[in-house]
């Protein structure tokens, strides 16, 4: 079992949590070799999900931008609308698996959290979602959405009342509770095993990716881009391409108002090595070692701390990590509206952007191929809000 | 000087035939000046070693109690830097209490783990407890606490296998081990549970340090009952309460 990337990653989580993390090591570990468990988990992205997503060549806007192709790997035509539900699907298979009858999750924008409820209906499990009290404000249908589903959502009103929050509070219920309950993460981070799990569920992303664009184009792209808050849909594509060393790799970080302001949520572009949530990894905290809110105006990529592994990938230079500011993403995100017919999450906003500044230096040959990690129905009044102050601050 | 309080304060307590009394408080809460009369108070009250909790933005072991306490300490500013000085005058003061400074790990590892150790071993701090700091992953804090004599507490857990506990315990010294008596967070219980007497009696067995039970003890009655299968108790929650009620930071 790998627990550590380099120099980050690792368990560090309270000693009642060691012996949960060793029956779920166990238990993925045999699942992995277990091909029923592999075929159940197809057969699910296939019937359920509609897997496979398609990729797109999104020929008005490379070709507005006169350089390399922009190709889109179409996660936000997914069941639930992002990439979230390959994950889900995942550890609820290994939860039932192991015989554990409840599910935890923690939420930030929210879509983990439908994540998690869906796949928890899906399986006839009750599911509880944590999940700070501000973002149970920004974020309301996706608070319906739980529940529609059956989900409870419970408000985490301490500390900065975000995801770090709700992280924390499904700590304490899992270390209370870890006897019948499982700990469904989101994100590529958490202790081990949860960055390799998620990696390996979301890897389906970037092996179908390359397949595609071997298959129509017979050649694989020059760039691989995606979005990275916590990192998981940027894992599972480069997971795809990790051993394709022609095929560059590229995190976009979230610059909020940019990282120079401190209004940011890019934790190796503006972080310190530190350990939080069970991983030593690069985070945005004070001095003394305490954690910073973050802010971008996408809800998704708000945490403070980001993957072990994309830590690793960044220190042997194996995958670049760039910064995408609140108005770059929102431009990208008008040009894909407008250019493709496509409204992206806020999320993917931000590694679309990275691509619109790219292609026009690149040559018509090049492919870049970009995540869309999820669709952005869930993200219209935010952008509309964005929209407004911004025309009143341009004003004054 | 004295340099093996820990072991001291279990061994004195025992030769007066009772267990020892672990106390923790968050400190800075109410204030940093009220933290550090709470100390004086619970040693004049008989707490042979005092926990120095280091109060953390994301407390995601500790109960409501503790976390209120935390930021409110927070708010007003208090640092591991400011824990660490109060130690030291609380040191002046006394010399004998064992003295732990109980944190989570990223604010120890926020200050350069040489540093750190260079400063706690300079205020007179015995040992350092990181609540998200196991076995697997100790090691490079054990590594820089050693040369300067300072001990390192670990905790036990419900579900810890009773090999774990030999192999936590193993290369310890001027420490004791932490015995969590219940599954979750901290804060106080209305009963204990049922196995607990079992499970202590299993893990002093095995163990060649002292073993104090903590989690959900706040009251005398309670810390009674654990000390007649274990060498010492811990009260945090409860003290904190008391604290946050405006009263003496004793045990009910």
């Amino acid at each position: 079992m790998k627990t550590h990337y380099g120099i980050y990653g690792g368990q560090y989580v309270a000693e009642t949590l060691m012996a949960p993390l060793r029956e779920l090591e166990a238990a993925y570990e045999a699942a992995k070799k277990d091909v029923a468990f592999a075929r159940e988990f197809k057969g699910i992205l296939h019937d359920y999900v509609g897997r496979e997503s398609p990729i797109t060549y999104a020929k008005r806007l490379s070709e507005h931008l006169g350089g390399a192709m922009i190709l889109l790997k179409r996660e936000d035509l997914n069941h639930t609308g992002a990439h979230k539900v390959n994950n889900t699907i995942g550890q609820a298979l290994l939860a039932r698996r192991m015989g554990k009858k409840r599910l935890i999750a923690e939420t930030g924008a929210g879509m983990h959290g439908v994540a998690t409820a869906t796949v928890a209906a899906l399986f006839g499990m009750p599911c509880e979602v944590y999940m700070g009290a501000i973002d149970v404000e920004r974020q309301a249908p996706n608070v319906e959405r739980m529940k529609m589903l059956g989900a409870t959502v419970h408000a985490v009103p301490e500390g900065s009342a975000t995801l770090k929050d709700a992280m924390n509070e499904a700590l304490r219920d899992w270390v209370t509770n870890c006897a019948d309950t499982f700990y469904v993460i989101g994100t590529v981070a958490g202790p081990a095993p949860y960055p390799e799990m998620v990696r390996d569920f979301q890897s389906v992303i970037g092996v179908e990716a390359r397949r595609q664009c071997l298959e129509k184009y017979g050649r694989l792209p020059d760039e691989a881009i995606a979005c990275v808050g916590g990192g998981s849909n940027a894992m599972g594509l480069f997971a795809g391409f990790l051993d394709d060393p022609e095929v560059k790799l590229v995190g976009v970080e979230a610059g909020g108002k940019g990282v120079a302001s401190g209004e940011h949520a890019a934790s190796i572009n503006g972080g310190r090595l530190g350990v939080l949530h069970g991983a030593k990894t690069m985070l945005l905290q004070t001095d003394d070692g305490n954690i910073l809110d973050t802010y971008s105006v996408s809800a998704g990529l708000d945490y403070p701390g980001v993957g072990p592994e994309h830590c690793h990938l960044h220190d042997i230079g194996r995958a670049e990590y760039t910064v995408i500011d609140d108005d770059e993403a929102i431009a990208a995100f008008d040009a894909h509206c407008r250019f493709e017919g496509i409204i992206p999450a806020l999320e993917s906003s931000h590694a679309l952007a990275e691509a619109i500044k790219r292609a026009p230096k690149l040559g018509r040959d090049k492919i870049l191929l970009v995540n869309l990690s999820g669709r952005g129905d869930k993200d219209m009044e935010n952008v509309m809000r964005y929209k407004a102050s911004s025309a009143n601050s341009s004003q004054v | 000087m004295n340099t093996q309080r820990i072991t001291s304060a279990f061994a004195k307590a025992e030769s007066e035939n009772r267990g020892a009394f672990v106390a923790y408080l968050t400190i800075g809460f109410p204030s940093l000046d009220e933290s550090e009369k709470a100390i004086d108070s619970v040693i004049a009250s008989g707490a042979d070693i005092v926990e120095l909790g280091v109060p953390f933005s994301d407390p995601f072991a500790d109960g409501g109690v503790i976390r209120s306490a935390a930021y409110e300490a927070l708010r007003q500013g208090v640092t591991i830097d400011h824990v660490i000085a109060l130690a030291k005058r609380v040191r002046e003061r006394h010399p004998e209490t064992g003295l732990v400074l109980f944190s989570y790990y990223n604010l120890i590892f926020s200050k350069g783990l040489e540093k750190f150790a260079a400063e706690v071993a300079d205020a007179g701090i015995d040992a350092v407890l990181a609540v998200d700091l196991p076995l697997e992953e100790r090691e490079e804090l054990l590594q820089v606490l050693r040369p300067h004599g300072i001990g390192y507490i670990p905790l036990i857990a419900p579900n810890t296998p009773l090999e774990r506990v030999e192999e936590s315990e193993a290369g310890l010294e001027n420490s004791f081990l932490y015995v969590i008596t219940v599954m979750g967070i901290t804060g106080a219980r209305a009963e204990l549970p049922r196995d607990l007497a079992g499970r202590l009696d299993k893990i002093r067995a095995v163990s060649n340090l002292p073993v104090a039970a903590g989690f959900g003890i706040s009251t005398k009655a309670q810390a009674e009952e654990v000390c007649r299968h274990a060498d010492g108790f811990i009260v945090g929650s409860a003290l904190v309460k008391r604290l946050a009620e405006g009263k003496e930071p004793c045990l009910g």
